[in-house]
């Protein structure tokens, strides 16, 4: 009989993925738009201001999928982990209102005047909006990844005599060591998201012969963000993640590495197969003594595996986990290797007419989504079976009286509906993009 | 200062409802008053820009709910699981409604979202109603503070009650007619012509609907909710709140008569505010009342999130709402005056 709690971590697991889709996209542009819309004002140039309001609107797609897709996430910390809400709500409650206080409404009231202000604003007040956006945006993500370090990495709170968690020195809150790594990993990754997601679109437009200008453009802006962004995911960023998982939570490290036994210099696993029955790895490809050089600077450093921990402090799908981490990796080289390839051949002026090149750009666009969702994947997975690492299980989380009919009904409806969701978005930025940048702006009734 | 976040609490809730009702209130009546497509796209323009700000006041009041009472966020999300996710939905739906209906030209397209907006909006202000009817009658919590309540049972005030009984289905359908009423004025403040006339219209149909039913719930609730009757004979200055609700709604009626439409906006918005008022009056210091064991109830007190993070929000909620209200000012005056397509 599965538990009510399955279907909570599906459900939970669900529509954050699912929702984190969108936001990506939209901090990524946030970024990418402010630097177009900069651009626009300082030349003047009507060029920029239609690539800017092209994606301008792909921005508003995504956001608006954000928004709606966002508020469930919210609601359900109380709804299906009533017990985490009750004993983590003194400190995480925090972060979540100043989110929504300092962070949702900067971005919601702000872009009204992007969207709609065409006609009524003046180009600075654009250039304004554009920033506050920004802002905005970056801003939700530092605070909802607060929210998130501090379940992986508790710090600054104080044990209440019912057992109850509260937050007792703020500033310590919001500086949890664990963010740098965290914030700075996940918003360059949204800026890779981005960056892609434009390339491919110049290259879409390249490669069927339309809109030439506004695509070199999309093309050079894209290619330049992403080549810079791709290669800080792995280092410093990444590798600074990894350190910091290694010290702090050595299980996920060895989970994830897929590293069973205890080892001085320890070996760095490219490929293979966990079998957890046998505790061993199948088809192994291995450079050696190379984790334990990366984890510790040292060749042969002693990385301690599985076997060095209790099994009932184990991720409890280890497979999916290592997996998920080495999907990452890999497609983490594989971005790298498609801008940097991109970026030699645009400045030798040869991007726009190599045709399988921009071919290979248009079809990477879904890698940094999946690689994303990967790296999610393995955050959140290598948390179990902790729902506040070292302070409470997963199973003590759960609502206690919302029983599993309820949950599997929500669940259902939340696939269901998600799934719809999911194909509008896709049609739509398909009817976005056969539109093309040198259409009008949103008409004023746009909403 | 558990109070002041009580206070800050209320009024958080209180301006969503005034801000978010008016985009409620405009679906429940879009599809009668707003009937061809120029008329729509008016309609819609006069949200558009504004709505999602609106809905953030929801969200930012369901954080502070999180951060100031975490047990009462708990213990009431998780009881009424099934309508809140509905709400979820609903409101998935709303915003999509809003957002997609201009990306696409074609004639079905346009009718399934205009209908899929009128269908949300007055589902939801429904559900707005009815949560404040069960905040008012209580919930059977527990000794360890949860609860659950299926969504109904046999529609009477027993104690296993579901979350829609006859006194909740009352509070409902009146907040349908005031917002409903409060959406119309909106739209004719927003609008010209013969749309501005089907919306008066339509605010003056739904407003007299609503001085009906506002009376009916005003009767029931002393009898549904005797420890309201108490806390306001302990303290009769509360009684400024019904009373300020009342002669707001009576003005609206009024001012709508002498087609003045914005008085009548600021009337409704001043009564929404004033009902807000009044209910958490009456039932502080709880914030969910229990209705088998009083020693149950979650209040103020017993709820609360530690003094050391009620202390630290106390700088930075200031400042945040001193920011938002400047964004909020600041688009809703870029947008201000009658619409323009
Ligand atoms: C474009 C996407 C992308 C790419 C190419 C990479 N990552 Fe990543 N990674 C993420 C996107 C991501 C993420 C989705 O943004 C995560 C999830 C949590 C977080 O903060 O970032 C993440 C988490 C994450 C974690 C787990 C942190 C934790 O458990 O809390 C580690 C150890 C790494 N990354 C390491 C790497 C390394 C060594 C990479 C080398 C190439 C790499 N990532 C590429
Ligand atoms: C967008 C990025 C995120 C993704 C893709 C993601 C993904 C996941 C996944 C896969 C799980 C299920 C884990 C399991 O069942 O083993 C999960 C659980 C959970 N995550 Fe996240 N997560 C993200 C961000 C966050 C953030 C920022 C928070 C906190 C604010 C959060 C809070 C939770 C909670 C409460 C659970 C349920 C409890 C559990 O099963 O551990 N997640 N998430
Ligand atoms: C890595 C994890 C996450 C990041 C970086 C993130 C970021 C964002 C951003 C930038 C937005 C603005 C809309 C958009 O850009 O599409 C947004 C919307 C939203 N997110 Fe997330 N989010 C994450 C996960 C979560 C989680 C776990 C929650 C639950 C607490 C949440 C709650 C919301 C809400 C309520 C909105 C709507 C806000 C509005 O109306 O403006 N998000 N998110």
């Amino acid at each position: 009989m599965p538990s009510a709690m399955l279907y909570d971590r599906l459900q939970f697991a669900f529509t954050c993925t699912f929702h984190y889709l969108f936001p990506q996209l939209t901090m990524g542009l946030a970024l990418l738009l402010l630097y177009l819309r900069s651009r626009a004002l300082i030349t003047g140039d009507d060029h920029y201001h239609q690539v800017a309001r092209f994606w301008t609107k792909v921005f508003a797609l995504s956001f608006a999928f954000g928004v709606v897709t966002g508020i469930p996430l919210e609601f359900q910390f109380g709804t299906n982990w009533a017990k985490f809400s009750n004993f983590a709500g003194g400190v995480i409650g925090h972060v979540l209102a100043m989110e929504g206080m300092f962070a949702f409404f900067l971005e919601s009231s702000f872009l009204g005047i992007l969207l709609f202000g065409d006609k009524r604003f003046g180009q600075r007040m654009q250039w304004f909006a554009a920033l506050m956006l920004f802002l905005g945006s970056w801003l939700s993500g530092y605070f909802i990844l607060a929210t998130n370090a501090w379940m992986q990495h508790p710090v600054a709170y104080s044990v209440a005599p019912d057992g109850r968690l509260f937050v007792d020195s703020l500033s310590g809150l919001l500086t949890n060591p664990w963010l740098l790594w965290q914030y700075t990993h996940n918003m360059t990754a949204a800026v890779v998201t981005a960056s892609f997601v434009m390339a491919a679109v110049g290259a879409f437009y390249l490669l069927s012969g339309q809109h030439a200008a506004h695509a070199r453009t999309f093309l050079r802006t894209g290619v330049v963000a992403g080549a810079i962004a791709a290669v800080l995911m792995g280092f410093p960023t990444g590798h600074g993640n990894a350190r910091q998982v290694f010290e702090h939570q050595p299980i996920k490290g060895a989970a994830f590495e897929g590293l069973f036994k205890t080892e001085r210099g320890a070996g760095l696993l490219l490929i293979g197969q966990p079998n957890i029955e046998t505790m061993t790895i199948d088809n192994p490809l291995i450079v050696p003594d190379a984790l334990s050089v990366v984890v510790y600077d040292e060749l042969y450093a002693e990385v301690k595996g599985l076997d060095a921990f209790p099994r009932e402090d184990w991720p409890d799908n280890l497979p999916l986990l290592y997996y998920s981490y080495h999907v990452m990796v890999g497609l983490g080289t594989i971005l790298v290797s498609v801008m940097g390839l991109a970026s030699l051949w645009l400045w030798r002026g040869r991007l726009f007419t190599a045709q399988w090149l921009l071919w290979l750009l248009m079809l990477s666009a879904p890698f940094p989504y999946i690689a994303t969702t990967a790296g999610w994947m393995t955050a959140e997975i290598g948390r179990q079976p902790w729902l506040v690492y070292g302070l409470l299980r997963t199973a003590d989380g759960a609502s206690p009286l919302v029983h599993s009919g309820n949950a599997l009904f929500t669940l259902l409806g939340f696939l269901g509906l998600y799934l719809v969701l999911g194909l509008l978005f896709l049609f739509l930025m398909g009817e976005t993009i056969r539109h093309g940048p040198s259409g009008h702006s949103v008409s004023p009734e746009h909403a | 200062m558990k109070t002041f976040w009580y206070c800050a609490l209320t009024l958080m809730l209180a301006v969503y409802v005034v801000l978010d009702g008016f985009d409620f209130g405009l679906g429940i009546i879009y599809r009668f008053v707003a009937r061809t497509e120029a008329d729509r796209r008016a309609a819609l323009a006069s949200i558009g820009p504004v709505w999602n700000g609106n809905e953030v006041w929801l969200i930012a009041a369901g954080g502070l709910l999180f951060f100031a009472f975490p047990k009462a966020y708990a213990a009431g999300f998780s009881g009424f699981y099934l309508a809140l996710i509905i709400v979820l939905w609903l409101l998935i739906v709303r915003g999509l409604a809003l957002e997609l209906r201009s990306h696409l030209a074609h004639v079905l397209w346009r009718q399934f979202w205009d209908a899929a907006f009128a269908g949300a909006s007055t589902l939801l202000a429904i559900v707005l109603g009815a949560t404040l009817g069960n905040l008012i009658l209580g919930v059977p919590l527990n000794q360890d503070g949860y609860f659950f309540m299926a969504l109904w049972a046999d529609f009477m005030m027993g104690p296993d009650t579901g979350i829609l009984n006859w006194f909740t289905i009352l509070m409902g359908v009146t907040s349908a007619a005031i917002l409903a009423f409060h959406g119309a004025n909106y739209l004719a403040m927003k609008t010209e012509g013969q749309l501005r006339g089907r919306a008066r219209d339509a605010a003056w149909l739904t407003g007299s609907v609503a001085v009906v039913l506002v009376g009916l719930a005003l009767a029931a609730v002393p009898f549904v909710q005797p420890s309201f009757r108490l806390n306001y004979d302990a303290h009769p200055i509360g009684y400024v709140f019904p009373f300020i609700g009342l002669t707001a709604l009576v003005a609206a009626l009024g001012l709508r008569r002498r087609e003045w439409d914005a008085g009548s906006f600021y009337s409704t918005s001043l009564m929404i505010l004033a009902i807000l008022a009044s209910t958490a009056w009456g039932s502080y210091p709880n914030i969910l009342i229990a209705t088998n064991d009083p020693a149950n109830s979650l209040t103020v007190t017993n709820a609360t999130a530690g003094s050391y993070g009620m202390q630290a929000g106390l700088w930075w909620f200031p400042i945040g709402f001193g920011l938002i209200v400047a964004y909020q000012v600041c688009a809703h005056r870029a947008f201000w005056g009658k619409v323009q397509l």
